[in-house]
């Protein structure tokens, strides 16, 4: 990419309605991530008050109906739900990126066994997957969880790349580094990686939002990390806890709110960095 | 066409297979001895305790080679043996999952097939109303982005809690018996709707959007531009482009069906909705191993015949797949 | 009669401001003729014949009109459009290969075509029959999807479907530009003979290739830069160009007849320059060899010969003092 390409690129990104909104929501979050533990004296599961009291001045979120500070708790699983989606959806890309490389670049038989593989994971239910390894482990950190979701997200991913990698494998310019007598790697990574790295970007962030998601779902039903808080986990207690029969709103209500705007507003950036990539969606 | 079958068959048949093999592997395999654990953490009478290790010793054979294991396993999976319920003691897991498939089908089925045709029909309608598309798009993401159970929770509270419309634990009144009534079905249905309504909404952002993007794509391609430039009229156009748009939304729904069921089950959590996701939930409090198995057991095999089941309907629609001559989908 | 073009002036509209590919453009295409119209790729070639059939946003007209037939064609009016279309003045487009929709068989994608036009395809069938027949297809590929047709096939189901209700005017875009030399030559002979026929009245083909007109064209238009450059019998363009940059672009072809690679067309020193913000005057001066003050102006183009048209101060100068 030349300067021109690249600065071309930067104007169009700041153009993009989409985009600004999207970034502007989830960095808000990112800055609540780093600033918010710093707003707390409490750890999140500490007895510091008056049981069920709704949102005051002293308890920003109100307080579960144990007496914990559910802005405590908050904070602490927004770092959760950030380093889920982080690790699982970093894991998913690389590991779609390693097999879709791989398949679409060697093609033939490895392609077609890598294919069939892919095939097999893609049709299994993730959650069943996990909800079954899980519930064996009975230790489980927020590092396990995103390593397990990461193991089993990244089939899509893999078949995406692999279409991509396949079109740019045809291309004249791998054509003549492979005749120079480059080495695979080498052209995978200096020929056709740069030519993917948009792509790549928007795979990352949908593997984000997917790990976020099914992270929830596990942590939900009561197979999240054992010695950790997350936003799932909150929304896990609220309903266990009859939250719901005691209108106590404001301990379901900020945790699944986070997780829609976070997976929303990557959602919506990933629309806005698709319409700066690729020219043709540009709006005039 | 049968190159095709043939393909996805073979894909089932060793998902199938590769899922059996976790289930047997995975217990054993955990750090810590799982299946010791299991025995010594249950809550057993004395009596249960002997059936289950009486299951043991036939299923798992805990005192012959791996590999004789592996095929008692399969063994006891072909007579329907899935073990015993821990937690519903002395009833076969078996007998437990299928009591609540019903409710799993009956929340599942509507709410996939109507949030997609709804969903598709809507967003081929906003990819041509500007201001339609405007508040649909942004709606469509924030709906897809919804946590299933938080959509449930909301819902299970404005309409359970708030407003006081509907029920919001269990498939139908506790004052009821199952029957065939007017008062029973209307309980059902009642009970019903906020699950269902969960599933749809989240859905339907979904198939909206990618029915909307899916059609803004065909009208961009050559056979469009082309017919554009013989003054063929819009109707027919979008026509053309909505048939072909529905078919990687087909596929799309081969490959959503993981997430739905994902979706449904913690939905169920949420409502108390007697189907495996509830299930799975008591396993997992009860510690009632056999019961989690057995149900990830189950949500395959409904996956498996839901994808085969949708390959059918690819085949008739796309008539490509009909001559052989491409492998999409595959 | 048939088409006359006069001042058209077409523009995209961008983030970044108007790319000015289409400047002024006055000609005639006559009744049963087949005109090329040649130049570098964005030159405004496929602009000019967009404008004429498919003119819609981002293109914007700016001014001009285009008659056929003495009836002025509504061009920036989408809807009003339609009825012009297919039957009055038709496209092969550049895709012609992908034109056809993937999912549907290719006789129903004709019966949808015409069944909009009032005609029956019951009706039209022996004729489109007889059509395919004379470009060898058997009719077969009226039940058959675009998939199981060759390239070449697709392409000839277009050229009949876009002539069966026999257009005044037909643009053929860059038609031979996927093909191999023995099918390039094929494909423009069956071009003459859907004039022959009658399936057609005039053509404007459309090409970065000089030497597929040869055979073909009765007249050459050459642009460059969005502005028209020459217009003249293809044997006075080839013999006696007028223009500075025909000139060169015939001289860089070694000799007649033979098919030539697109770098002729650029094999000339310099680039052209970008159309949003195009120099003033002559777009080709900075290139040119034989440019002077007078060509800060834009040069009209007029004709000095008939049927010989240029856009060139020199040539102005030239043959005022002849």
């Amino acid at each position: 990419m030349d300067l021109q390409v690249r600065s071309e690129t930067l104007y169009f990104a700041w153009r993009n309605t989409k985009l600004r909104v999207g970034l502007s929501v989830v960095l808000f979050f990112v800055a609540l991530t780093f600033i918010g533990p710093l707003l707390t004296d409490y750890a999140p599961y500490d007895y510091v008050g008056p049981a069920a009291q709704p949102p005051s001045p002293e308890y920003w979120f109100g307080t579960t109906i144990f007496g914990q500070d559910v802005f405590t708790q908050f904070v602490m699983g927004l770092k959760a739900t950030f380093q889920v989606g982080i690790i699982g959806g970093g894991l998913g890309t690389l590991l779609g990126i390693l097999i879709g490389f791989t398949a679409g670049y060697r093609g033939g038989l490895v392609d077609e066994i890598l294919n069939i593989f892919t095939n097999i994971v893609l049709v299994i239910p993730t959650l069943a997957i996990l909800l079954i390894i899980a519930a064996y482990l009975e230790v489980r950190g927020i590092l396990t969880e995103s390593v397990f979701i990461g193991c089993t997200a990244w089939p899509w991913a893999a078949r995406a790349i692999r279409a991509q990698t396949f079109s740019l494998r045809t291309r004249e310019f791998v054509d003549l580094a492979r005749l120079s007598g480059m080495n695979v790697w080498r052209i995978i990574m200096t020929e056709i990686a740069p030519n993917m790295m948009s792509y790549l970007l928007l795979v990352f962030i949908l593997q984000f939002g997917g790990a976020v998601l099914i992270a929830a779902t596990l942590d939900f039903i009561g197979l999240g990390p054992t010695n950790a808080v997350s936003l799932g986990l909150m929304m896990n207690n609220a309903v266990l806890w009859g939250a719901l029969l005691l209108g106590m709103w404001w301990w379901f209500i900020p945790p699944g709110l986070a997780i829609m705007a976070i997976v929303g507003a990557l959602y919506v950036t990933n629309v806005g960095l698709d319409e700066v990539f690729s020219p043709k969606l540009r709006e005039m | 066409m049968r190159r095709y079958f043939g393909r996805k068959l073979l894909i089932y048949v060793l998902t199938f297979f590769l899922a059996v093999t976790i289930d047997w592997l995975i217990p054993r395999f955990m750090p810590g001895d799982p299946v010791q654990t299991m025995l010594s953490r249950a809550a057993l009478h004395a009596e249960a305790r002997e059936v289950m290790y009486g299951y043991y010793v036939r299923a798992f054979g805990l005192d012959v080679p791996l590999w004789q294991q592996y095929l008692n396993f399969w063994n006891a999976l072909f007579h329907g043996d899935l073990g015993t319920s821990v937690y519903l003691f002395p009833q076969p897991v078996v007998k437990v999952i299928m009591r609540a498939v019903p409710y799993d089908i009956l929340l599942l089925l509507p709410a996939i097939l109507l949030s997609w045709f709804a969903g598709n029909h809507f967003g081929a309608i906003a990819a041509r109303t500007r201001w339609l598309d405007n508040t649909l798009l942004p709606v469509g993401y924030i709906l897809t982005a919804t946590p299933y159970m938080w959509l449930g929770i909301l819902l299970a509270w404005v309409f359970g809690i708030v407003l006081g419309i509907f029920p919001i634990a269990g498939a139908y009144s506790f004052e009821l018996r199952p029957h065939l009534s007017g008062a029973f079905l209307a309980s059902l249905l009642k009970h019903w709707f906020l699950p269902f309504a969960s599933i749809f909404l989240v859905k339907f952002g979904g198939w909206a959007i990618g029915m909307r993007n899916m059609i803004i794509y065909e009208l961009e391609s050559d056979y469009a531009h082309y017919l554009e430039a013989l003054g063929t009229p819009r109707k027919l156009i979008r026509k053309y482009a909505f048939r072909n748009a529905i078919l990687p939304q087909i596929t799309g729904l081969a490959l959503d069906l993981g997430v739905i069921v994902a979706g449904a089950l913690v939905t169920e959590v949420v409502f108390s909705y007697p189907g495996i996701g509830y299930l799975i939930l008591q396993a997992i409090q009860n510690q009632d191993y056999f019961l989690i198995q057995g149900c990830f057991l189950f949500i395959i095999i409904g996956v498996l015949l839901a994808n085969f089941a949708i390959d059918i309907a690819y085949v008739i629609v796309d008539p490509r797949t009909r001559l052989g001559m491409t492998g999409e989908g595959a | 009669m048939s088409l006359q073009v006069e001042e058209l002036t077409v523009y995209y509209q961008t983030l970044k401001g108007d790319v000015r590919a289409l400047e002024e453009a006055t000609f005639r295409v006559a009744d049963g003729e087949i005109m090329g119209l040649a130049g570098e790729s964005g030159c405004g070639k496929s602009t000019l014949a967009n404008s004429l059939i498919l003119l819609k946003p981002p293109m914007r007209l700016v001014k001009g009109r285009v008659t056929l037939d003495g009836e002025e064609l509504p061009i920036h009016d989408m809807e009003r459009m339609n009825s012009y279309r297919f039957e009055r003045i038709s496209i092969i487009p550049q895709y012609a290969m992908n034109a056809l929709n993937p999912t549907q068989k290719i006789g129903k994608i004709i019966a949808d075509l015409v069944r909009w036009r009032q005609v029956d395809f019951d009706d039209i069938l022996p004729e489109l029959k007889r059509r395919l027949d004379l470009v060898h297809l058997s009719y077969d590929v009226l039940d058959m999807y675009p998939i199981e047709l060759s390239g070449g096939m697709k392409q000839r189901v277009v050229m009949v479907l876009s002539t069966l209700l026999n257009p005044s005017l037909l643009l053929a875009d860059e038609i031979t530009s996927a093909l191999d030399v023995s099918s390039q030559k094929a494909v423009m002979e069956m071009l003459v003979s859907f004039r022959g026929w009658e399936f057609v009245r005039s053509v404007i083909v459309i090409t970065h290739d000089l030497s597929i007109l040869y055979q073909v064209a009765d007249s050459i238009l050459i642009m460059y830069a969005g502005q028209l450059a020459e217009k003249a019998s293809t044997v006075a363009i080839i013999r006696a160009p007028r223009h500075p940059y025909t000139r060169m672009l015939i001289s860089s072809l070694p000799e007649v007849g033979v098919k030539h690679a697109e770098r002729r067309l650029t094999g000339i020193p310099g680039t052209p320059p970008l159309l949003l913000n195009p120099p003033e005057g002559c777009r080709f001066r900075e290139r040119c060899p034989v440019a002077f003050e007078k060509c800060v102006d834009v040069p009209p183009f007029i004709q000095i010969e008939p049927g010989h048209f240029v856009a060139c101060w020199k040539e102005f100068e030239t043959n005022a003092r002849a």
